[in-house]
């Protein structure tokens, strides 16, 4: 059973016309798995970034990757590669399009796409095992991708 | 390591190299000082394109919690199957009989944990543990049936674990039950939920890892039930199921859902050979 995509695109649509800037997350444009334009316009806030990827209620990156630079964020996962030195291997735009959707540079991949709300299977309301309902929406706001992309680009080895 | 081709070179030799997997630990359970636990043995022969070694949940837990679960008297596990053995003797219902009137002794029923699910072929359909025993509590008691994962029918189900401990599951996934299996295994594979997620992902291409604070099992369900030292309680397997399910953000199935049959029959299937263990520890 998929979800009802149209409905879905047509209620975020609405939701984020008051941002100008914004790319709803049905309209990303992505080259090569990357994504050369700001999602939402604003630059990225690296501190605000640091923050979203230990947060377990939010990127809860760190449930898959080990990041030194986190060390105050116990238990940190072994399930995709660790990420220092990340922004010395990809450029902003390629950390941009992992984060939104690793699936297209990593085929396969375990990763969640983090800025992404069609073409799910039975996808949920959050963790409580209900059908999703209309408060559905991306993993990460526009801005959180752009905060998360700002401070993976200062993980330099 | 098929989902890394693109880049597996960079992160092979870059990154993983350096990652410290914590394997199952090397550890035998003996149960009671006398029944030797199979918990690792080679993969059944449908399991043989994607892995060679089958593994308990036992060997991933830590050591204490592998010590409680060797010995009956710190397992707290086995305090539920002493009341459900109070359970087995009652008579209920308007038949006048108990479980004991048509099987005798609860150790009676050694080995029938170790086969379920099974096709039921008057039935003509897969049953679980559970259906069996409420099909025997409103057709041959003529009492009520119990909720699917209520403490009556989770006790029930670790007594007949049980008294089959150390015998190795063995379920039928050919013949009139080939189809429900065949059902079981694409759920297994499917990735459900908002972060698109299978059982596969976690519990057959990363058990060994750790995923934030847990160490990911294969996922085997011949230990089931499970007394877990999060809840206090025994867990049914079709609760793990939907605990899991949950955890991919996507909408579950329910307890005794034709989907969850059929993905027992499946994973049970996966722990062909392993030793039932039932009721086991779990954190
Ligand atoms: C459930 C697991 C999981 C989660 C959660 C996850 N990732 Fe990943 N990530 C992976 C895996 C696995 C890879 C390796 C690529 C592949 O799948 O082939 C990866 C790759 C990456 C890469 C490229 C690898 C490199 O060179 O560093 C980056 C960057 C990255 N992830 C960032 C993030 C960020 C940021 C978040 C959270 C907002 C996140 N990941 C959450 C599993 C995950
Ligand atoms: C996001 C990761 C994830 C996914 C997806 C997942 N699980 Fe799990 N599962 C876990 C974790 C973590 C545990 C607890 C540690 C362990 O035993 O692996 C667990 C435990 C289990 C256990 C208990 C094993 C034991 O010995 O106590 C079973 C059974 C299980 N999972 C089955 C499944 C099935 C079936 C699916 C798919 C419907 C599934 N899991 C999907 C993460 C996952």
């Amino acid at each position: 059973m998929k979800y009802s995509g149209l409905a879905l695109s047509i209620a975020l649509a609405t939701s984020v016309s008051a941002t100008a800037q914004e790319v709803s997350p049905t309209a990303v444009s992505f080259t090569d798995g990357a994504v050369a334009q700001s999602l939402s316009g604003v630059a990225g806030d690296a501190a605000q970034g640091r923050m979203v990827v230990g947060n377990k209620s939010l990127g809860n990156c760190v449930a898959c990757h080990e990041v030194s630079d986190l060390d105050d964020v116990p238990f940190q996962g072994e399930i995709g590669p660790p990420l220092d030195g990340a922004g010395d291997r990809w450029s902003e735009a390629e950390l941009r399009g992992i984060v939104s959707n690793a699936k297209i540079m990593f085929e396969e991949s375990m990763m969640p796409s983090f800025y992404k709300t069609e073409g799910f299977i039975r996808p949920g309301k959050a963790y409580t095992g209900k059908a999703a309902d209309d408060t559905f929406g991306p993993l990460l706001t526009a801005q959180q991708i752009e905060d998360v992309v700002a401070y993976l680009t200062t993980l330099k080895d | 390591m098929m989902k890394l081709a693109g880049v597996a070179g960079i992160f092979l030799v870059g990154f993983f190299g350096a990652v410290a997997y914590a394997d199952p630990a090397e550890d035998t359970l003996i149960l009671n000082e006398d029944i030797k636990m199979v918990t690792k043995t080679a993969a059944p022969a449908h399991l043989s394109d994607v892995m060679d070694e089958v593994y308990s949940g036992w060997l991933f837990r830590g050591t204490e919690t592998r010590a409680m679960q060797a010995d009956d008297f710190d397992n707290p596990g086995m305090l539920f199957v002493e009341q459900a053995e109070g359970v087995w003797n009652t008579v209920e219902g308007s038949e006048d009989k108990s479980c004991a009137s048509c099987h005798g002794a609860s150790e009676e029923m050694a080995g029938v944990k170790a086969v379920y699910p099974k096709w039921n072929e008057t039935a003509g359909e897969v049953r679980t543990i559970e259906m069996q025993v409420n099909d025997c509590r409103e057709n041959q008691m003529g009492a009520e049936k119990w909720g699917y994962t209520s403490g009556n029918m989770v006790n029930m189900t670790a007594l007949l674990a049980s008294v089959s401990r150390g015998m190795p599951v063995n379920v039928a996934i050919d013949g009139p039950a080939q189809s429900v299996w065949e059902d079981g295994k694409e759920l297994y594979y499917t990735r459900t939920g908002q972060l698109e997620m299978s059982c596969a992902n976690c519990h057959e291409d990363n058990y060994g890892s750790m995923i934030r604070a847990d160490h990911l099992s294969q996922g085997q369900i011949n230990a089931f039930p499970v007394y877990r030292l999060k809840n206090t309680k025994l867990n049914a397997v079709h609760s793990r199921f939907k605990g899991c399910v949950r955890d991919t953000r996507a909408e579950t199935y329910s307890a005794g859902s034709p989907e969850f049959i059929a993905l027992e029959l499946y994973v049970s299937s996966r722990g062909n050979g392993l030793s039932v263990e039932g009721p086991s520890v779990r954190n």
